[in-house]
């Protein structure tokens, strides 16, 4: 690996609370090197003058799909519930969320 | 009655069961008994259940297309019943509630799910090694990388514990570790396989095919699972068709573009000249070259490392202790039970790509990132459509190298991701490609396999696998067997 200082700065700490990710300092000083180097490769794309160029989001065209307003069966609940760690009487169970 | 013989096609294996001189059951056992034998030096599976494959054996219908022919299935894609993890901890403990619509339609068609195939955890990788799992080795030499992220999947078939196996691929995780191993990858065009029931990635890259040990064998899967889904809303209406019913004519005519930026300094020279030598191959069948330009090329790995990881950590943050898989048991509030959840259950590369993909998001950064790669996407894609209206077919490495070692690369993320330079622009520009042995690099006293790619216009499948067949029917390289495997 390359040890010369990257141009770019991340703030991992920050990110990783925004993703809802705990980070150890050990990560936060790995990533953040590692991160720094593959922005520094991205700002490559600023050479190219992108005036009047439209953003793809999907590369084959796909226009708006839409199906018919009608009831279709869906999966059975006791099976997608009982894939959750925690559930009681068909229902997830989480940390208590209001005091 | 005949005993299961490794390496055979799917193609061959129908002949042998529709004659009856071997049953579907004896299929499986030979296969069972060949993934014993072998597969703990090569680690291609994660796991497998034969007594419900067997079941299923039992009732096989051979008058169907696929009919008993079991298929590994890489653990993104789900198989009613069956563990389902992407190779990650975070989804200990969950069972896919229903079949991925590829697997209901391969069902259909008669195949039989049999084994889950290793893969880098969420798919993102470039060597298998990120799998929460094992890594899995690489049959030619047992210390290096299969390729990724389908690594299992192209393990399987190169060692001959699968006879064909499913992946996924959205930046050459079907195409690399195809090459890397000595096998035919395809990855179909954007929306002509559903992906309902793959564990998403990137969404708008993703696209599930077959990884196989001949040619016409791709075309058999994708037969089976291409189509119209109504529960993928990206998936597309087509008519019917066979993408085999090329296979067998000659290359007269048709025009294969040598884009001069994947000819470049860089390449390892055994692989460079046995792409050399296929081109001539090509030729000498009758097709005519031309020299083409893809003049974004360099921008690919930069542009796909801002779309994937932006999609990721979107596609990602479903993964939170409440609905499925493991759950923190360190939690004390909701807040902490997402990020020690997710702290636990993830490893180092998806993480660090859900902070990218988090960064290049954020509020600030979205218009010079996400926004400007989206820009230049469009340019990519230009290049290709451009290219497409002078040539029938555009050929390349598969991979500037062949396998590298375990370890090797693992510290240094960016020099891997440099590695899928020549497969990524496909999945930016959706369009369809095909990878396939073409000769061998000696590296350190060992020949390791080497890949071409081809890549077609969108929906141009069958005018690939005919390219591909037909080069695959004048050379030897698919019948050469890796020496370090029994």
């Amino acid at each position: 690996m390359s040890t010369e200082a990257p141009h770019h700065t991340i703030d991992v700490p920050y990110l990783a609370r925004l993703a809802r990710l705990e980070v150890t300092p050990e990560e936060i000083e790995i990533f953040g090197p590692q991160l720094g180097r593959i922005l520094d490769h991205v700002e490559q794309m600023n050479k190219l003058d992108i005036t009047g160029i439209e953003p793809t989001a999907h590369a084959i065209t796909v226009f708006d799909v839409i199906r018919g307003d009608s009831v279709t069966e869906s999966l059975p609940k006791k099976m997608i519930v009982e894939n959750a760690p925690h559930n009681a009487n068909g229902l997830f169970v989480v940390p208590k969320v209001l005091d | 009655m005949s005993s299961f013989t490794p390496f055979q096609s799917i193609a061959a294996t129908r002949r042998l069961l529709r004659s009856k001189e071997i049953s579907p059951v004896e299929l499986l056992e030979g296969l069972e008994q060949r993934i014993a034998s072998v597969d703990s030096s090569i680690g291609a599976y994660i796991a497998r259940d034969l007594e419900i494959a067997k079941k299923e054996a039992a009732t096989a219908d051979l008058s169907k297309p696929l009919g008993g022919i079991p298929i590994g299935i890489k653990d993104a894609i789900s198989v009613a019943g069956q563990p389902l993890q992407s190779a990650s901890r975070i989804l200990d403990g969950y069972t896919a509630p229903y079949d991925a619509t590829a697997i209901a339609r391969l069902r259909s068609a008669g195949a039989i799910p049999f084994g889950r195939m290793n893969m880098d955890e969420f798919a993102m990788g470039s060597s298998t090694e990120n799998s929460a799992f094992h890594p899995t080795r690489n049959p030619w030499d047992l210390n290096r990388i299969p390729g990724g992220s389908s690594g299992g999947s192209a393990a399987a078939v190169a060692s001959g514990t699968a006879l064909a196996t499913l992946g996924s691929d959205t930046g050459g995780s079907i195409r690399q570790p195809a090459a890397l191993c000595g096998c035919v990858g395809l990855k179909p065009t954007y929306g002509r396989v559903s992906r309902y029931g793959l564990i998403a990635f990137a969404s708008s890259l993703d696209q599930i095919g077959p990884l196989t040990s001949t040619v016409e064998d791709s075309g058999i899967l994708l037969n089976a699972m291409a189509g119209k889904d109504p529960h993928d809303s990206t998936s597309l209406e087509l008519p019917d068709e066979d993408f085999t019913a090329e296979i067998g004519r000659d290359l007269k005519g048709l025009r294969v573009g040598v884009p001069k930026e994947y000819f470049v300094d860089g390449i390892e020279p055994g692989v460079r000249s046995s792409v050399d030598a296929a081109i001539q191959q090509l030729v000498s069948l009758g097709a005519e070259p031309v020299e083409i330009s893809l003049p974004h090329t360099e921008y690919a790995v930069a542009v796909y490392y801002i779309i994937a990881t932006a999609e990721a950590s979107a596609n990602l943050a479903r993964f939170d202790g409440v609905r499925y898989g493991r759950r923190s048991p360190e939690a004390k509030d909701l807040l902490s039970l997402y990020e020690k959840t997710r702290a636990e259950g993830f490893g180092r590369e998806v993480k660090r790509r859900i902070i990218l993909g988090t960064y290049v998001l954020s509020s600030g950064y979205y218009d010079a990132y996400y926004l400007r790669a989206q820009k230049v996407r469009t340019l990519i894609r230009r290049d290709f459509d451009q290219a497409f209206t002078k040539v029938d077919a555009i050929v390349s490495p598969t991979s500037p190298e062949t396998a590298f070692r375990l370890g090797e690369k693992t510290d240094d993320p960016l020099k891997m991701y440099l590695a899928d330079i020549f497969t990524i622009a496909t999945n930016l520009a959706g369009i369809c490609g095909l990878s396939l042995p073409c000769g061998f690099s000696n590296r350190d006293g060992v020949d390791l396999p080497v890949g071409l790619q081809l890549l077609g216009r969108p929906f141009g499948e069958s005018r690939l696998l005919r390219i591909g067949h037909a080069y695959e029917q004048a050379t030897e390289w698919h019948k050469r067997r890796p020496g370090q495997i029994s």
